[in-house]
């Protein structure tokens, strides 16, 4: 198809079961590079299970999907070049309990990348101070509040200076007050031309911060559109309705 | 308006003690009342025969028939050397002596508090130890060799249980990540590995190395390295088992994460997943490490004069032959391998306390 190398994220005909069950049907999406989408709908609509394809943590049965030039498939090599562009937040943070909020952040560029531990440390400190919680940096995960530690993952997926982010309803598990530290992070990080595909029930965002939302149902993207039609003027039916249940 | 008295503080006498402690429900009074009855009847008579009954000095029997009621400590005393070294030759000692100082110097270093470089000594431990310690009691290098036929008493225990204790660890997580492994050969075989050397009792497994073994195979192998194989596989199954327990208490999100920042699986494993599992098991890995030091004492059965083979020995010469040599004998066994177990024990809870004081949840 394209391949001109213009897009982020290619999902091409995308079908995953989990055993006998449809979970993706003919999924086909795709994301340009700086661009901001948004996936909604109800729960169990596969939302999850369509970013986690994207780094390969769900394996798919049927489809393409080519991450900045690199077709996921079973070669070898592949899949870890994909996660090298690839940074994850996910909804129950993921912290390493057992390392620091610094640590945490060091690891895989010191593992992964083979920076020297010195080297690490301050491009940790970058991001930690990009996520405004450098004075928490020595700190363990159990003493930090949620939104502290989901600023820390943030932080330790930029690390690896990823060139996609996935979130993952990264403020579902967070109390009302702390959803807002989080999310003004992840606009910061809009503003730098970051392309982000972030699962989010938050309409908020969605609204001002993504280019185009997909509203997601029973594993098939029922639509795809930028926010002002998406909120004003949703061509679907299920679309509607699910506004209607969520926006009240 | 009332003027507030200050309270009264009052430091509890002896009494409101006594009350608040041991008699504060008739439950409480109940199991006070019981727990003084047993140490009554139990630790009294014990105390009494142990200490002020006891033969204290002496260097034959003779001392101890004179003491029916009491312990004959002289039969320890004059045989402690035999309860250290076994037969160990005697102008070679002083190399089991510097091995057991190493060895005693190298734990306290680790294990004491405050003190630097442990990474260091620790590694030290478990490549150089070894090596020179191996050297030292076995001989070779310009040292005169002493057949393993001749050790005994707490050298062979140690050897046997820090052998087995060193290399159940890796095998046993090696095991444990073999066991949950997706590749269906490999967790085939470290089922089948786990399965069958917990399914045989250690008695027969050490019977079968010291005797079936050179039988069936023809080959004569030393019978101190088959028996200290056979305790190192055998204690691996179990500590897998420890370990996989602690493996699966880690949260599916650990895993992932780790993936998805690029890790492989030695990476994750190593850096994410093991130092939490290992930390959970922490408690039943220094449970199964107590349970391999005291059973050790089943080798003394095929014929190894251990510690318990050395007091089992002097039982039945004649030379000692009293009343109360046996039991003097047991009791001094019991209360080293208590001493040895329960240090461990202690260091087991210090350790847990400094590795959860960082990352309270
Ligand atoms: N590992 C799995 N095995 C079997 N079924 C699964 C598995 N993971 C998810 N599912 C099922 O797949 C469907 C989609 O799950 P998914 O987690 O992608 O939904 P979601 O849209 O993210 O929902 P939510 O908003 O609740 O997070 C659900 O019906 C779920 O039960
Ligand atoms: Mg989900």
């Amino acid at each position: 198809m394209s391949g001109n190398g213009a897009s982020a994220v290619e999902i091409q005909g995308l079908n995953k079961w989990f055993k006998a069950f449809h979970v993706l049907k003919d999924i086909n999406l795709t994301v340009a590079r700086r661009e901001r989408v948004v996936i909604c709908g109800p729960s169990g609509s596969g939302k999850s299970t369509l970013i986690r394809c994207i780094n390969a943590l769900e394996p798919h049965q049927e489809g393409k999907i080519i991450v900045e030039g690199v077709p996921l498939s079973e070669e070898v090599g592949q899949v870890e070049a994909v996660r090298a562009n690839v940074g994850m937040v996910f909804q129950q943070f993921n912290l390493f309990p057992h390392l620091t909020a610094l640590e945490n952040c060091t690891l895989a560029p010191m593992w992964v990348k083979k920076m020297p531990k010195a080297k690490a440390e301050a491009l940790a400190m970058q991001y930690l101070e990009r996520v405004h919680i450098p004075e928490q940096a020595n700190k363990y995960p159990g003493q930090l509040s949620g939104g502290q530690q989901q600023r820390v993952a943030i932080a330790r997926a930029l690390t690896m200076e990823p060139r996609i982010m996935l979130f993952d309803e990264p403020t579902s598990a967070l109390d009302p007050e702390m959803i807002k530290e989080v999310l003004e992070t992840m606009v910061e990080l809009a503003e730098t031309g970051m392309t982000m595909l972030v699962v989010t029930h938050e309409m908020g965002f969605a609204r001002t911060v993504a280019n185009r939302i997909v509203f997601m149902d029973f594993g098939e993207i029922v639509e795809i559109a930028p926010p002002e039609e998406f909120f004003t003027n949703p061509k679907s039916g299920r679309t509607k309705e699910f506004l209607g249940q969520i926006l009240r | 308006m009332t003027q507030r008295r200050p309270p009264r503080v009052v430091m509890p006498g002896p009494v409101e003690w006594l009350r608040d402690n041991l008699f504060s429900s008739p439950l409480n009074a109940l199991l006070t009342v019981l727990a003084l009855f047993l140490v009554y009847w139990i630790v009294v008579p014990f105390f009494q025969w142990a200490i002020v009954d006891a033969a204290w000095s002496g260097t034959t029997r003779e001392a101890c028939l004179a003491r029916e009621n009491g312990a004959c400590w002289p039969f320890i005393i004059q045989r402690i050397d035999q309860f250290i070294y076994g037969f160990y030759d005697l102008a070679q000692r002083w190399r089991v002596d510097l091995t057991l100082a190493g060895l005693a110097a190298g734990l306290m270093w680790l294990t004491l508090p405050g003190l630097p470089a442990k990474r260091g000594v620790g590694a030290v431990m478990l490549t150089a130890f070894p090596v020179v310690a191996f050297v030292l009691l076995v001989g070779g290098v310009g040292l005169e060799r002493v057949p393993t036929e001749r050790w005994g008493g707490l050298i062979i225990t140690l050897v046997v249980a820090v052998v087995g204790i060193v290399a159940s660890l890796p095998l046993g997580i090696l095991l444990a990540l073999g066991r949950r492994s997706e590749l269906p050969v490999v967790k085939g075989l470290s089922v089948a590995f786990i399965e069958f050397w917990r399914g045989v009792p250690l008695i027969t497994v050490l019977f079968m190395a010291a005797n079936m073994l050179p039988l069936f195979m023809g080959v004569s192998v030393n019978k101190l390295l088959a028996a200290l194989i056979a305790v190192a596989l055998f204690s691996s199954a179990y500590m897998a088992e420890v370990i996989r327990g602690g493996l699966q208490a880690i949260p599916k999100g650990q895993y992932e994460a780790a993936a998805a920042m690029g890790l492989g699986y030695w990476q994750s494993m190593i850096f994410i997943i093991l130092p939490q599992a290992l930390r959970l098991s922490l408690p039943n890995i220094v449970g199964n490490f107590i349970g391999l030091l005291k059973d050790t004492s089943l080798v003394s059965i095929i014929g190894f004069f251990d510690l318990l083979g050395i007091a089992q020995a002097g039982t039945a010469d004649a030379a000692w032959a009293t009343p109360n040599t046996a039991l003097t004998g047991y009791a001094f066994v019991g209360a080293v391998y208590w001493a040895m177990c329960f240090s461990m024990s202690r260091y087991s809870k210090h350790l847990e306390g400094v590795l959860a004081s960082g990352e309270k949840r």
